[in-house]
Parts: C-alpha cells; structure tokens; sequence
C-alpha cells in the first residue's frame, strides 16, 4: 500500500511553535482524508526549526468506490419532473433508472449513481495545498514579491520548499502534482543550513529520514531532546557536576537546532557572589543555555550550550564567543547587583519609598507610595488578628514592594520577591520581616504554598484585600474568563491564607473599614459586593477539594440570614469551612442522616400548611400546656435543650459541639412522627404541633439551612 | 577592491561600516546618509519607515546615529550607550534568498560559518510608536544577538504590499566581537595602532557622560512637554495643508515635512520618559500619540509619486 511524505521547508520557526504545527499538520491531513474516506493505517508528524514533516503509511491507491441511490418522481409523472429528475442525477434515459415501490407512493424512479473513488494521489493534490492555506499558525506572514497581493500565502516565515511523494514501498513513489504561489510539490529537500546545504532527493520516509541524518539534520525533536540531554549529563559527569534539569528550556533548545553539538563553557569564580537564581535567570532568559551544580548543591562556574554545528575547529571559537557573552551579562548582573546591596546598605531609611508616589499603581488607585499606605494601615489591623508582631509586620509591608526599584529584579522581573528577601537578609533584617518580602506573594497560584510565618500572613492578607477591594471600589472585577488583574486568583489565596493559617476575623467590618481608604466609592457597597465573591470563590475552593456543593450553601445561607442574629452583617470565612466540615461529618452518620430526614419532612409539612395559614402562621413558640402525647412532650424538652446546648457551642466556635447538640434531637424527631399525627382535628392541637416543627426548622437553622442540603 | 588593512572590519569600527556599505551597495543598494535628526532607531529613517510603503521597489543601506536616551550610563557600563549606531539594510519586496545574502554579508565581514554558531531565534517585531510590525528573528552568533531581521507587515499603520525585508546590524556589539574586545570604548574606530590610534571611547565617551546628565537632569522638561505638543501640532496642520483639499485625486504634498514633526515628538516623549516625568498610565497615551501622528504619515505617504500613487 502507499505512503505519503510530506515536508514543509522554511525559514526558521519559531521553537514554541514547532511542536504544536506538527500535530496540526497531522490532524489536518488525517481528517482531510477521512472526510474522503480513505483510511490510512499510521501517521507521525515531525518538526525541526526549518521544516514540518509528515508520514502516512498504508493509504489506498484509490479511494473506495460509493453506490448513491437517489429518489426520483413517481412513475407517470409529468415530462418536466422526469426531466428534471435525469438531468440532476446525471442519467441519459430514464430506462437507465430503477423502478421501486412503496405501498404508500406507488411506483416511483431511483437512480443508483456509483461515484467511482478517484486515485488518492489526486485528492492529496487537492487536500496538501488546501493545508497549507488554512494552517493555523498563531501569527503568519507575508513576504516576497507575491506579497503586493493581499491574498498571497502566509506561512509563519517565508516558505521555501515542499516534497510531497505519493507510492508503494515497491515502486519508485510519485510526486504529489500542485503547486501553491509559484512553488511546486518536489521530492528534493535539503540538509543542514551550512553543512549539508545542497539538495536531496528523497523517496519515501525511511529514506528521507536517513538522508537527513546523513546531512546533519535530527529529524525527531524528541531524538534531538535525547541527545542534548545525555551529552550534557556526560559534560556534567566528568567535571563532577550535575545539570540543573530544565525541562522548558530544554524543549526550546531542542527547536533551536538541527542537529544538536552540546558544549561546556566557563565564567569566572567571582561571578559567582551573585545569588544563584540571578546567574541562573540571566543565562537562561538571555543565553539559552543550562547551568550546573557541584555535589555541595550550590552553582557551578559552568554552563552548557548547544551548538547547531560540528564546528571546524572543535567548537572552540563558539565556546570562546558564548563565554563572551555570558560574561558581559553576567558582569551586568553583578554591577546590578553590586548597585543594589550598596543602596540598601546606605539607605536604611528607606527614604527612596519616596519614588514611589511617582509610580503609578492604577489611574484611579493612586500611586504606587499610597497602596504601600494602604497596605501597611491594614496589616497594622490584621496584626491583632493574626498575632504577628506588630512592628515586624510593619515594616514587612513598608518594604516588601521596594526590590521594584531594584536593579536586578528591573532586568529580571521573574526574581521579584526573592531579591526582596536577598537583600533585606543583606542588611540585618530580622528573617521574618525579609523572608514577608518573598512570600507576600504567595499563594501564587492552586498548587502553590502557603507562608506559615505570621508576619508573611499579615502581609499577604493585606496585599491581597488591598487589591481586591480597590479594583472592586473601582468597579474593575472580573468578568467571564476576563480577569486582567488576576482578582480571582488573589480571592482564592486570601481563602487559603485563612483556612490553612486558621486566621479568625469578620470579613465585613475590616473590608468595610478598608474600602473607606480607597478614592471615592460607596464602601458598603464594595464591601458587601465583595464578600459574594468571596463567597462564589469559597465554594469552588472547597468544591475542587472534594466538598459538597450544598453543605457549603446550606452553611453560607445560614451564617448571613438575618434569622441568626447579631450574625448578619458578618463573613468569617474560617468559621464558615469550620462549619461545614463539621456539618459533613454530622450528616454521614446515621444520627445526621435521620435527623435531615426528619428535617425534609417537617419542612413538607409546614410549606403545606403554611399555604393555608399563612408564612409565619407557626412561628410562636408551642404552648407545654396543650402538648398532648408523651412524644411530643419529648420533643419540646429536646429542641430548648438542643438549641440552648448548641447556642452555647456556637458561642465558643465549637462546631463539633453543635452538631452534636443536633444529633440529639434524631432520636426525639423520629419518635415523634411515628406517634404523632400532626394534622390533628382540634385546629388548637395542630397549629401546637405544627409550631413544633417550626422549632426544628429555627433550631436546625443555628448550624445550617438544611433545605439547601440535597438527599 | 580590498580595504586596506586597517580598515579591515575586524580592524577598525570604520572598516567595519565600510565594508557593510560596500557588500551591499554591490547587491544594488543605495547608499544612504543618516538622517539628519534625532531618532530612536534606523527604522525611524524616512528611508525605511515611509519607503517600506506602496508597490515601488526600493533597496537602501544606510548607518544610522541612534539615541536611547534612557539607556545613557555616564559612560560607566561598556555595554550600554543612549547613543550608538545601526546599520540598517531595507530591501523592497524582500528578495528570494534574504536568509543567504544577509548569511554572506557576515562571511564579507570574517564571520565564517563553519566556525561560528549562527542561529535565527524569533523575535516578532512591534513599534508601537510608529504603528508597526513584521516577523522575523534575532540573528545569534555564538550566543550573541548581532541583527534584526524583520519582514515588515505593515508599517504607519499601512499594510505592506509587497513586503519589505529590513535588516538591522548593531555596529558597536558587532565590531566589539569582531575586534575580541569587551568594552564598547576601547573599540578600534580607525585600525590604526600607537600614537595615531583612535578609539570609540576617544570620539563618544565624552558625549556618552555630557549626554546621560543632560537626558537624566538637565533637559527642560516644561520645553520638552511644549516642543511635544508644537511637533504634534503641526504634524497635524502639514498633512492638512498638503492634502489636495478639493476632493480631487491630486497626490499629497507634504508629507516628509509632515513626518520630521513625528519624529520629533517621538523624540521628545523618549527625553521626557528618561527624565522620569511621565507616568505609566500617561506612557501610554503618548505613545499612542507618536502612533497617530505616524499613521496619518504612512495614509497621506500612499498619496504621493514615491509611495505609488
């Protein structure tokens, strides 16, 4: 059966996207041919920085041959239709049509059209150009002088060659016949850039590919990725050193060559004052290469690069050359660094906050000096609730955006953070107020830590609602999947903060409190906007932990409903996870289950009756005097104990109290539906009863609004 | 003809850009002069940004004095100059093999390809003050960023028909590979040795230092923000005056005059960003400014006899 191979020659593409042209190349061939109905038994797709390459093995010569039935007229029918009929399917008579029947129609014409499959060759002539055209590179271009027409191919770099040969493994293969904007489908490709420049001419895959190999090129970004990483473990291993593994530069590199020559260079010793990650951000951001370790763990006076050519001379020149390079850079970044240590080691006022106020932080949020302001007022407040060193955590804030101004984290900005740390260590800071400088950025992301240290906590707190309710305040919140400050993601680490901190605090009165501080808005109104997102976000935080869904709004229903009072004006996000860990625990035992059965029921019961009677026709507490059955007298006694026990477990957070408190009231409930008819005749003894049952549902209510719980 | 050895490119600075000049004049480029006025880069020469436009042919090499000011270090960093000069190559439409010329042009200045690592690493390219973009790469010898290389989409806001090719040589980091030397100043600018020697930091060291007190301290920054409006000003009134203004299909007729204004206020928002007067939110409106001013340039440039109309 025959192959196809397929390659695309340009000029260089871009690493990043190499990977991802390959598989669509392959989706958009395979599906083309599909769509045809030609089956084909395997494909591969392959990419270097100079070509996308494509093998399919095991197509059919032709495609399948497909029988189509077309109803026509019945028979009788007048001249025009039957006419008509032959001329839309393509029949010269109308004896040429079958005659069937159907009991209903009677006899009418089918025409049977066979479509003979065309040879596969063919439709690659039509399917190859037709992929090239609508190839969804993210960014393509023009070029040339074909490019005076707005219609001219776009690729993602100039396209220079395509090879498209068409055959069985036996025969000498074909070449796919089309050309696209003066270039035509060949079977020459050519080698490496400049050691094996010249032109190939190829077969089918195997050939291709070992002609390739021969002329310098791997075509397997998978193989090169292989290759650079044993040469680099070997260059490592015999000075005694280790690679730092770097999984994306490595891919990078490996869509920067064809043909992969590692190569160990050198800086100087003193280079290596500068902190680790600086040297390692500078060679890799700016250099491309890896850098290694000594068996101590700490870097080593070396890095590797990866040539695209057996050089001349061994390599020496390109070794000397990058080491030229890496040393200038390098140089760079210690004067950077050499800068910054010297500012902070004199100016231990701090008196450059004051370049700040010329920062903008947003438009309509003031500058950079007035968020610092904010931030530090807040995580002042936070302080009493997180127990952090008031003082420490004062200067945490009043110094944890200062590396901004740094000149290292201005060339490097991904070691904003750590250099804050590094040289608030440098100049004798106490470890907590310089490791705050780092973490107050975190929880950066789901999978990212969370600081244990109380003063980080204090920071991170407050450099998070400090976001928050200032875009709130300026009504910049996010919407749909647009979320341009990152709002849903500093909601999120505020959650965690809390919950993994045990921070105990009511979100309202301090996001109220902090609201007032920003330029004119209405501070209530943020506050309370934002404590639904809050709350939104709570729920799928504890959602993606594996917590139901209605526990968490059975507890959030319950925590602002104004029923409980003095609870409605609050948000204790602590509290509320609290609760509905210990409500889950509550409903899966038997007494919980029950006792939520019991609950359903009574709430059946009373949305009924309450339709006639009116919404808050049970409400007064039941008359003891009119109680009539043992079970009932049982009940009444269990709910006052069951709400005064639970009252006093919610009064000192104990959760696990409560519940138990609730689980008490199963065995009561239970006794009483079997005994008792509610509906009784005497309209006195019912609306007692029913009062009851309103008692259950007030009582419940303290811990969690149980009509939210599914089950 | 060959240099004479001291104007060899791995020389002196100056054989450098002779023999640039030369290798493409002989691919049939003009040889132009700099522009006479202050610009960020080569590209901001009318030679590139407002020829790149329309349907003629056009090829041109010229070097062009570039001023960064916000990149002045008193002279202290070798690196890093607010002024240094490009080598830019704009050819129209972007021949065949551009890859391959631009390869050979490095051989005629010693850098052999079977020795040294050339790499083309992507780098899409974006002005955002001159409404400009292309694709391309960032041209590597041995780790070493040594040109631009540019397919220009569209320039002035204007869609490039055909597209043109602009390389761009960085001379000072070019020559310093070339001459093995670490430190931009001590770069030989004209191959002679001893006495008779002259060095970069000889010609520029003292404007380097004069220059980034003048771009950091001393420019009138309230002359600055007026000379900024005054250029956007008339700008604005020059491309109005040279439209033909009765409807008719007349071409423009001023347009170049038109686009130095743009060019100076682009000029005058870099001095003002160096001086740290301008903040971020206010940043960006100005480059939108620039952007205008050069869009309504490249629109009024398809009007006349050089941009095709």
């Amino acid at each position: 059966m025959p192959d196809l191979l397929f390659e695309l020659f340009s000029e260089e593409i871009p690493a990043r996207m190499q990977r991802q042209a390959a598989a669509d190349l392959q989706r958009l061939v395979t599906n083309a041919l599909v769509d045809a109905g030609v089956t084909y038994e395997g494909a591969k797709a392959f990419a270097t920085p100079r070509r996308l390459a494509l093998n399919i093995i095991g197509l059919p010569a032709r495609q399948p041959d497909v029988k189509e039935e077309r109803k026509g007229p019945r028979v009788g029918s007048p001249e025009g239709a039957i006419q008509g009929f032959l001329k839309a399917s393509g029949l010269s008579d109308i004896s040429q049509a079958n005659i069937e029947s159907d009991p209903k129609k009677g006899e009418f014409y089918v025409a049977v059209i066979e479509k003979k499959g065309r040879p596969v060759i063919e439709l690659l002539a039509e399917i190859l150009p037709a992929t090239i055209r609508t190839f969804p590179w993210p960014k393509s271009m023009r070029w040339g002088a074909a490019s005076v027409s707005s219609s001219s191919l776009r690729w993602v770099r100039p396209l220079r060659g395509i090879v498209a040969t068409f055959g069985p493994e036996t025969e000498e293969p074909e070449v796919v016949p089309f050309e696209i904007d003066g270039l035509k489908a060949g079977n020459v490709t050519y080698g490496h850039r400049f050691m094996a420049p010249v032109g190939i001419t190829v077969k089918r895959f195997d050939d291709y590919v070992s002609k390739l190999e021969a002329a310098k090129v791997v075509l397997d970004a998978d193989r090169r990725k292989e290759i650079i990483r044993a040469d680099a473990k070997n260059l490592a291993f015999a000075q005694g050193l280790e690679v730092i593994e770097d999984e994306g530069l490595l891919e990078e590199v490996a869509g920067l060559v064809e043909w992969p020559v590692v190569l160990m260079g050198s800086f100087e010793e003193a280079f290596l004052d500068v902190p680790g990650e600086v040297i390692r951000a500078t060679i890799r951001a700016n250099q491309k290469c890896f850098v290694l370790k000594k068996a101590d763990g700490n870097l080593a006076n070396r890095f590797l690069l990866t040539a695209n050519i057996e050089a001349k001379d061994g390599g020496k020149t390109i070794i000397a050359g990058n080491e030229r390079v890496i040393r200038a850079r390098l140089s760079d970044a210690k004067f950077f660094w050499e800068t910054d240590k010297k500012v902070w080691r004199e100016d231990k006022e701090f008196t450059r906050l004051e370049r700040f106020r010329n920062v903008t932080f947003h438009e309509k949020l003031g500058s950079q000096f007035d968020r610092i302001e904010r931030i530090r007022a807040l995580a002042k407040e936070l302080c009493k609730v997180t127990g952090a060193d008031p003082d420490q955590v004062d200067l945490a804030a009043k110094i944890c955006k200062l590396d901004l101004q740094t000149e290292v984290v201005g060339e490097f900005p991904e070691v904003q953070g750590f250099m804050g740390r590094i040289y608030a260590g440098q100049i004798g800071l106490p470890a907590s107020v310089a490791a705050a400088c780092e973490e107050h950025y975190k929880p950066v992301g789901p999978s990212d830590s969370v600081p244990k240290d109380p003063v980080s906590v204090t920071v991170a707190l407050a450099d998070k609602l400090d976001t928050l309710v200032g875009f709130w305040a300026i009504d910049e919140k996010p919407t749909g999947s647009k979320d341009p400050y990152a709002l849903r993601r500093a909601a999120l680490g505020v959650i965690r903060l809390v919950v993994e901190n045990g921070v105990d605090f009511d979100l309202v009165s301090l996001l109220v409190h902090h609201a007032d501080r920003m330029p004119a808005n209405d501070a209530a109104l943020t506050a309370f906007e934002l404590v639904a997102f809050f709350d939104d976000r709570l729920k799928v935080n504890l959602r993606d932990g594996g917590v139901r869904h209605d526990l968490v709004d059975a507890v959030l229903t319950a925590t602002l409903t104004s029923k409980v009072p003095g609870a409605a004006n609050s948000r204790n996000l602590l509290l509320v996870v609290r609760r509905v860990e210990a409500l889950g625990k509550l409903l899966e035992t038997e007494d919980g289950k029950s006792l939520l059965a019991g609950y359903k029921r009574a709430a059946n019961i009373l949305r009924a009756e309450e339709k006639k009677d009116g919404e808050d026709a049970f409400e007064a507490p039941a008359d003891a005097a009119r109680l009539v059955e043992p079970s009932e007298k049982a009940l009444h006694a269990a709910l006052h104990a069951a709400e005064t026990e639970a009252n006093a477990a919610l009064d000192k957070q104990d959760y696990a109290a409560a519940m138990r408190a609730m689980a008490k009231l199963r065995a009561p409930v239970d006794a009483f539906f079997e005994a008792v008819m509610v509906n009784a005749d005497d309209p006195a003894i019912r609306k007692n009863r029913l009062a009851l049952l309103a008692a259950l549902r007030r009582v419940t209510s303290r811990i969690a609004d149980f009509s939210k719980i599914a089950g | 003809m060959t240099l004479p050895d001291p104007l060899r490119p791995d020389r002196s600075f100056q054989g450098l850009i002779l023999t640039l000049q030369k290798f493409w004049a002989e691919k049939g480029c003009v040889i132009l002069q700099p522009y006479d006025m202050e610009v960020g880069a080569g590209t901001f020469h009318p030679a590139t940004t407002l020829r790149a436009l329309g349907p003629k042919r056009w090829n041109a090499a010229y070097v062009q004095p570039s001023r960064r000011p916000k990149d002045g270090r008193y002279g202290e960093n070798p690196n890093r100059f607010q002024h240094y000069y490009q080598f830019q190559v704009i050819l129209k439409p972007s021949p065949p093999d551009l890859q391959g010329l631009y390869l050979e042009s490095l051989y005629a200045i010693g850098i052999d390809p079977a020795v040294h690592d050339l790499r083309f690493v992507e780098d899409d390219w974006e002005s955002p003050t001159l409404g400009a973009w292309g694709l391309g790469w960032e041209c590597w010898c041995d780790g070493m960023e040594v040109s631009q290389f540019t397919y220009f989409q569209q320039v002035a806001g204007q869609e490039c028909a055909p597209v043109a090719g602009e390389l761009t040589y960085g001379l000072e980091r070019l020559a310093m590979y070339l001459q093995g030397v670490d430190n931009g100043f001590e770069l030989n600018f004209n191959g002679l040795q001893g006495e008779d020697k002259v060095t970069y930091g000889d010609v520029f060291k003292q404007a380097e230092e004069e220059y980034s007190r003048h771009n950091f301290e001393y420019a009138d920054t309230e002359k600055l923000f007026r000379n900024f409006a005054e250029a956007e000003k008339e700008c604005k009134a020059l491309l109005t005056a040279g439209e033909s203004g009765d409807g008719s299909n007349e071409r423009h007729r001023q347009v170049l005059p038109a686009y130095d204004q743009c060019i100076k206020a682009s000029h005058a928002f870099n001095l003002l960003d160096a001086r740290g007067v301008i903040s971020v939110t206010e940043r960006q409106s100005y480059i939108l400014r620039v952007r205008e001013l050069a869009k309504a340039c490249g629109a009024a440039w398809v009007q006349t006899e050089a941009g095709g109309a």
